[in-house]
């Protein structure tokens, strides 16, 4: 029988200078690609571009995409592309979906925390924040099939009709995250969104961006369907006004202070009549950044006139 | 002039280089094309459209509506073309030839017991003189695949020349229904066989079967015609049908058209879409080069 030789790893001599070869490996890492999240993928953007991301002590955090407004286009594309599916889902099934993003972030809680202390939070603050964020998706979860009995109403009409109003989602929503957090922004500006049945198009925070694209990875694995969340990272002020003139954009969200940048979204958003939804002053971690008005701004109230037979002379009862 | 042209063997149609063929179509979609050329080709696209309805419920509304569209593309943007034809099922070709009045638009009819083409030979015949009757000047005929794939030849072109005497005056379309050709081979046969049969236009697809058009499929075509042009100096139209509804779409093939063929066939006598969707998809480009803002199919007609 032939012996065999078994080549391992520590024989071979890599540096090939003689000197011992059991020295401590040193492991090369593998660093991640924050990439862009558009119709269920990950593209880089179309553009080439990117910008680095750092934090406050100038660690260079990551290259991240900066994205073009043709990734926008190609992003509202895929979002129009999917809102008839999504608004068509049970309310109670978006509801479910909205609950599984909580869990896929749950069990992800280690990988936001470490981003969020790279990107200035201590770990407390990170950790609360996380905490937050998943507290909120189950709040919506929960709204999700409930919003819809709150705001309706039937209404005294003076003929026989059954008349009743009741709330529909606009649309594509384009919204620009909030850019002081990187995560409960972003979780609070979206969750509404797709709670109400719309899809939307966000561009993340820029100076914060590391949880958007990670937290599209958690999207991507919790039975949201491609194209209802579609996140891009870039510069706010090269894209924003794209947000406000695209006439296939229904709602647009802005978050920042800036009132010149309102008045423009006001201004360019009228050609289309898109509703402009600004949160200036909310505090998205306080208990205040939560309820059903944020589903209630971007729905469209739907009045319907159902005949109904008048027996005999009677009144209708409503 | 006809009888000069010598007959060939088609089972010696030459052999197509499926790696070239579409390593070369692939190359026609990364053109950059500048903001004007790319107006001009719009339009052109546009100006070469079947604007096109077969379904079976298509009603005398529905076509009525599209004849309308055909005429008023997009009244906001003055000065647009209209398409070309409108193409209708043969029992459609009197609403749709009355609806277009004196437009200029032109009303093509499928015919020949399309989309499978599984008819005898007089009922084909029959479907395409009602057509004629009716007003369409131009006929799409679909080819008896099943025939071609038994290797017969002489029966297909037979048939496409019986269908030609009876399409008079109006034009004639012969579908290859490439989909169901499967090999470029085939392709670049079948279209022989149409063109030296007295074909007018060869066309990809009925748009009923996938895949449809594709570049790779026109380009084996377009060379077709070459060829056949070269050698007999009677010009052959083309007309690429079914999945192409992006302008950009549009445009790579116009790219690949002007490559083959050059500009002579630059115009909807020698070239058009078969398509339903595509109009309104090109109206939306050209309105976001004029304002400068992305569109929303809200703000265009139905198709």
């Amino acid at each position: 029988m032939a012996t065999k030789t078994i080549i391992r790893k520590r024989d071979i001599n890599l540096n090939g200078n003689g000197t011992h070869k059991d020295a401590p490996e040193k492991r090369l890492e593998v660093l991640k690609t924050y990439k862009i999240y558009i119709g269920g993928q990950f593209p880089r953007t179309e553009s080439g571009r990117y910008y680095v991301a750092s934090n406050n002590r100038n660690e260079k955090l990551a290259n991240v995409c900066l994205c073009s407004r043709k990734d926008f286009r190609d992003a509202m594309v895929s979002a129009r592309g999917a809102f008839g599916g999504w608004s068509a889902r049970a309310a109670f099934n978006r509801g479910q979906i909205l609950y599984r993003i909580a869990e896929m972030l749950e069990g992800r809680k280690a990988q936001f925390i470490e981003e969020l202390v790279k990107q200035d939070s201590t770990r407390a603050q990170a950790e609360a924040e996380v905490n937050l964020a998943i507290d909120r998706l189950i709040y919506y979860s929960g709204w999700c099939d409930k919003y819809q009995q709150v705001f309706s109403s039937v209404n005294p009409v003076a003929s026989s009709h059954f008349n009743f109003s009741s709330p529909e989602p606009t649309g594509v929503v384009a919204a620009v995250a909030p850019q002081c957090d990187s995560l409960i922004g972003l979780v609070s500006v979206i969750a509404p969104v797709i709670a109400g049945g719309n899809t939307c198009v966000v561009l993340a925070s820029s100076t914060k961006p590391l949880c958007a694209v990670t937290f599209a990875e958690v999207l991507n694995s919790s039975d949201v369907p491609g194209g209802v969340v579609n996140i891009l990272t870039g510069k706010v002020s090269e894209l924003i006004s794209y947000f406000a003139d695209h006439m296939d954009v229904n709602a647009t969200v802005y978050c920042e202070s800036d009132s010149s940048v309102q008045a423009m979204l006001k201004e360019k958003g009228a050609a289309n009549v898109k509703r402009i939804v600004l949160y200036d002053k909310v505090k998205w971690k306080s208990e205040d950044a939560q309820s059903p008005y944020f589903i209630y701004d971007l729905q469209e109230i739907k009045t319907t006139w159902h005949p109904i037979e008048n027996i005999g002379g009677a009144k209708a009862g409503y | 002039m006809a009888s000069t042209i010598s007959m060939p063997d088609f089972s010696l149609s030459p052999h197509v280089d499926q790696v070239g063929i579409e390593e070369r179509a692939s190359r026609v979609t990364k053109r950059s094309i500048k903001n004007e050329t790319k107006i001009n080709g719009l339009k052109l696209a546009l100006n070469m459209i079947d604007l096109t309805t077969l379904e079976g419920k298509d009603t005398d509304g529905k076509v009525k509506q599209l004849c309308y569209k055909a005429q008023h593309l997009h009244d906001q943007y003055p000065g647009l073309p209209t398409v070309a034809a409108v193409c209708v099922y043969p029992s459609m070709v009197k609403t749709a030839k009355t609806a277009l009045g004196d437009s200029g638009i032109k009303v093509a009819a499928v015919a020949t017991a399309f989309p499978s083409g599984q008819a005898p030979r007089d009922v084909k015949i029959r479907d395409t003189k009602f057509a004629v009757d009716q007003g369409a000047d131009e006929i799409d005929m679909v080819i008896s695949r099943g025939k071609f794939h038994q290797g017969e030849y002489n029966f297909v072109f037979d048939e496409i020349a019986a269908v030609k005497e009876a399409c008079g005056d109006a034009r004639l379309k012969v579908i290859l229904e490439t989909g169901e050709l499967v090999t470029y081979d085939k392709v670049r046969r079948a279209s022989d066989i149409a063109m030296y049969a007295g074909a007018d236009f060869i066309k990809t697809s009925t748009g009923k079967i996938s895949p449809a058009a594709t570049l790779p499929v026109t380009l084996v075509m377009l060379e077709a015609i070459r060829d056949f042009y070269y050698k007999t100096g009677k010009k052959i139209a083309m007309k690429p049908a079914g999945g192409i509804s992006k302008a950009k779409l549009a445009l790579h093939y116009l790219v690949l058209l002007n490559e083959v063929l050059g500009e002579e066939w630059m115009n909807n006598e020698w070239f058009r879409f078969g398509a339903s969707s595509l109009a309104n998809d090109i109206l939306m480009q050209l309105m976001k080069q004029k304002t400068g803002v992305y569109q929303s199919a809200d703000y265009f007609s139905i198709d």
